[in-house]
């Protein structure tokens, strides 16, 4: 261990190390220290809910009979103090519930344990004194988790409502006793417009995103744990809870699909660093050129490179992954050059397909960082190269003790971020090579080939679109998961900028 | 050892500053020598910058004027030896400029050369496959004709302006709320909400295809109406890209807020009135996200349309003539899509780069 004089004594790269080094050093304190939090965080909400559980019951034993009754008829105690809208709002809520529960939501919790029992048949049914062959349909797998993980999330919204419920009668109760006027429910509106302003802003983007992130998220993980896949469809061949089978096969050793978890994870994070990192310093150099004194009609070029951000993706990357296929322009070029006999296959092997794809990522990601860079080289302070200059450092040394460990610095974070967002890069990897060229050495599993470009992403979304092996594909989602938020705590433990949460946002 | 307690634990920067100062004047002398050390001078900036950029200034500011005149004294230069290293300077720093003249326009070509093969292909004529060369033998607009009759590029092209309105207009009302919610109001829970968002938004997003396609499937929003259900599936989880615009409002003074609240102004009035009009930059970042979202986006497009090509948007569509069985048919086709869609989509960007690069660069510096 470094004292603070040590530590001060280190340049920028060394410090770096030093505090992953020390990172993986205090990680099992950090674990134990995370789970004890975890061991609070539950007592303390074991010790609230007991707290709210006795206020409840104590409201129940000492309110009023209006409160009794509201205990059972949500809203009521609302309604005969004059706030009509909360009582309505409380009453409906409570109806829809009992009415979805009865109808549906009792249905489906209840075949959750077996995610279906009855297949769909065909059966001979008599029709008008005649025997014909008749679909019956049975149950549906996918919507018993579906359905049952939505009565879910539906029991807690009532569950918390009810709570409400309850908080507002012992609140009315209060008013009641102290005389005061109660809340009318144009106040209720208003107060939507002001105090409670945030409510109304959050209400609509939050439950999109329960319903179409968190909720389906769920609902994946869940899929991780069952069979579903294109031998049971949910329907045809219902699938069922198989615990931690898909985890085991994956890390299995010697089973296909472990094999090709391994390759695949091992090119996706060399993809991420070398996509990361020559694209961090080409750019910031192309940004330096740029920024030279004496260099002319600087947004001239600019734009020139802005343009390939402006082109969607789909259109640049499908026509040069075109111009190297075996009768594209370049290899066209090249026989006519008679550099070449036959054509050189970009995409047809294995090594060269992953250097090309990583080339040709350059192409696409330097214009985002020339413009990320630009401004930030232009805040370094002049006078730190103008004295440097008068001490005779070259351009090199002006570059790698002024420039670098400021950049450094200040984009940090970033840079570590976008080595996340590399790893679930899609659009490069998939538009240019759809991951082939094939590997049938590794690649084959679970139904898909994967080939020598294949990262997790365009994996997991083989594994779906291809193969309809979703088990598999919500497996390899938690991988990515697991990789994504382990990187995300070094980041966040390591960078000095992202600890305050008004720099970080 | 974390970097905030670097601050408060080293000596005060004066004394560092003095130890720098120091350690300068060695160096000066050094410096006449041939190999100087001159690391260690400029490993004293560099720790510095590390620690208080204005600091660093004062250092290398001031220190000639510290440090003491005898060392200068050898390194002082006579006019002569000022005139001639001027000029040698001058000549490198045009030599150098020309070598960067020479790079940027060697690279200018390489990142323009795959736009004009577009755009050339796009006018070919005598044949609708790849060739190897770039310049087409006979010139015309059939491939434009034919796009715009053989395909159903129109409906595409139609699809991918619907949703990208739609999107846009939503979205930013999405993410202007959730952001300035985040940002101005302190409420229960907002940590969670913010973490949970945190958390989720590291599953990579493919993962819920499936059950997005059959969710969709059963409001038939997939097939031929595909571009209504990937409307609602990019508008509902847009809340989340909230990051750069509450980063943008934090930095908004809150005195604005209370001084209009003590106007009697309320939340609403002082979202509407005050902050919604300072945030003009980043509303055009946000909308001009929101529409090229759809322009760009391939996979999603192309699988809730599940292979029924009056739903594609122009990306999954012009895709489609590229699948192997076709190419040979339709690659010029593609480049003449490509063009059409790329150009207003160019030009627009171009319009509003100002605001696109303040959008990018404030989240990058931000994290």
């Amino acid at each position: 261990m470094h004292s603070s004089l040590e530590y001060l004594k280190l340049n920028k790269f060394q410090r770096m190390l030093y505090k992953i080094a020390e990172f993986f050093m205090n990680l099992p304190n950090r674990f134990a220290a995370k789970f004890k939090k975890l061991g609070l965080a539950i007592k303390n909400l074991g010790v609230n809910i007991a707290e709210n559980a006795k206020d409840i019951w104590s409201t129940f034993v000492h309110g009023s009979w209006k409160t009794k009754v509201s205990y059972l008829v949500m809203g009521f105690s609302s309604f005969l103090h004059g706030q009509w809208l909360r009582g309505l709002l409380f009453l409906l809520f409570e109806g829809v519930f009992i009415g979805y529960m009865a109808w549906t939501g009792a249905y489906w919790l209840s075949k959750l344990g077996t995610l279906g029992n009855v297949v769909t048949h065909t059966e001979m049914v008599e029709i008008e004194g005649e025997l014909y062959p008749q679909e019956i349909a049975g149950d549906n797998s996918f919507k018993i988790l579906l359905y049952s993980l939505i009565t879910i999330l539906f029991i807690v919204a009532f569950a918390y409502t009810w709570y409400q419920n309850v908080k507002q009668c012992k609140a009315l109760e209060e008013i009641d006793a102290m005389g005061k006027p109660v809340k009318a429910a144009k106040d209720d509106l208003k107060s939507l417009l002001d105090d409670q302003f945030h409510k109304t802003l959050l209400s609509l983007p939050v439950f999109g995103i329960t319903m179409f992130t968190v909720l389906p998220i769920i609902f994946m993980i869940l899929v991780a744990f069952t069979n579903y896949d294109a031998d049971h469809d949910g329907y045809y061949n219902l699938f069922t809870w198989v615990g931690l089978e898909n985890f085991n096969t994956m890390f299995k050793l010697g089973s296909n699909v472990s094999m090709a978890f391994g390759e695949i994870l091992g090119w996706t994070l060399i993809w991420a660093f070398f996509a990361t990192f020559t694209n961090y310093f080409l750019g910031m150099f192309l940004a330096m050129m740029i920024n030279k004194k004496g260099i002319k009609i600087k947004k001239f070029w600019r734009t020139i490179f802005v343009i390939s951000i402006a082109v969607p993706q789909f259109i640049s990357l499908l026509y040069i992954s075109n111009l190297f296929n075996d009768n594209g322009i370049i290899n066209g070029w090249l026989m006519s050059l008679g550099w070449i006999d036959k054509p050189i296959s970009f995409w047809g092997d294995g090594t060269l397909a992953r250097i090309m794809v990583i080339v040709i990522n350059i192409w696409i990601g330097i214009p985002y960082l020339m413009l990320i860079t630009t401004g930030i080289l232009m805040n370094i302070p002049e006078d730190l190269y103008e004295s440097a200059k008068i001490d005779g450092a070259n351009a090199f040394q002006q570059y790698a003790k002024i420039t670098l460990p400021y950049m450094l610095f200040v984009t940090g974070p970033y840079l570590l971020n976008s080595f996340i967002s590399n790893i679930n890069n899609f659009n490069v990897i998939y538009l240019l090579t759809q991951g082939g060229p094939a590997n049938y050495v590794w690649g084959s599993a679970g139904g898909y080939v994967a080939g020598d470009t294949t990262i997790l992403i365009t994996w997991l979304f083989g594994m779906t679109a291809d193969a309809h092996n979703y088990k598999i594909a919500s497996a390899i989602g938690i991988m990515v998961f697991i990789v994504v938020a382990a990187l995300s705590l070094i980041v966040f433990n390591i960078m000095p900028s992202t600890k305050r949460e008004e720099d970080f946002s | 050892m974390k970097d905030d307690e670097i601050l408060t634990t080293t000596p005060q920067n004066d004394d560092l500053y003095l130890e720098n100062a120091q350690e300068c004047e060695n160096n000066e002398q050094d410096i006449t020598i041939e190999d100087a050390p001159i690391d260690v001078e400029f490993d004293i900036a560099e720790e510095q910058t590390d620690i208080d950029i204005e600091c660093a200034d004062n250092v290398a500011f001031d220190m000639p004027v510290n440090a003491p005149t005898t060392s200068r004294a050898v390194y002082m230069p006579t006019e002569e030896s000022v005139r001639k290293e001027h000029m040698s300077a001058r000549r490198k720093s045009r030599i150098s400029n020309g070598v960067i003249y020479a790079i940027l326009v060697v690279m200018c070509v390489v990142w323009i050369l795959p736009f004009i093969g577009i755009l050339l292909e796009s006018f070919r004529c005598e044949s609708t496959g790849q060739v190897g060369y770039i310049f087409p033998k006979v010139w015309g607009f059939d491939n434009y004709v034919r796009l715009f009759t053989e395909t159903q590029f129109p409906r595409w092209f139609g699809n991918t302006l619907i949703m990208g309105l739609v999107t846009a207009v939503v979205q930013t009302i999405f993410v202007m709320a959730v952001s300035y919610a985040l940002s101005r109001n302190r409420f229960k829970g907002r940590k969670l909400l913010m973490n949970i968002m945190l958390i989720f938004g590291m599953f990579p997003g493919f993962l819920t295809l499936i059950l997005l396609y059959t969710w969709m499937n059963d409001w038939h929003l997939t097939m031929e109406n595909a571009p209504w259900g990937l409307i609602i599936i990019y508008v509902a989880s847009s809340g989340m890209g909230y990051y750069i615009a509450k980063g943008f409002f934090d930095t908004i003074s809150h005195s604005l807020d209370e001084a209009a609240r003590v106007d009697g102004a309320t939340q609403f009035q002082v979202f509407y009135k005050i902050i919604m009009p300072l945030s003009k930059p980043i509303i055009i970042y946000t909308i001009l996200m929101g529409f090229m979202g759809p322009w760009g986006d391939f996979v999603m497009a192309s699988f809730m349309a599940n292979n029924a090509s009056a739903g594609y948007n122009a990306a999954a569509g012009l895709q489609w003539l590229l699948v192997d069985a076709k190419i040979n048919e339709w690659y010029t086709t593609f480049c003449a899509g490509g063009v059409v869609v790329a150009v207003p989509i160019t030009i627009l960007f171009m319009c509003l780069q100002k605001y696109y690069v303040a959008g990018v660069t404030g989240g990058a510096v931000k994290g």
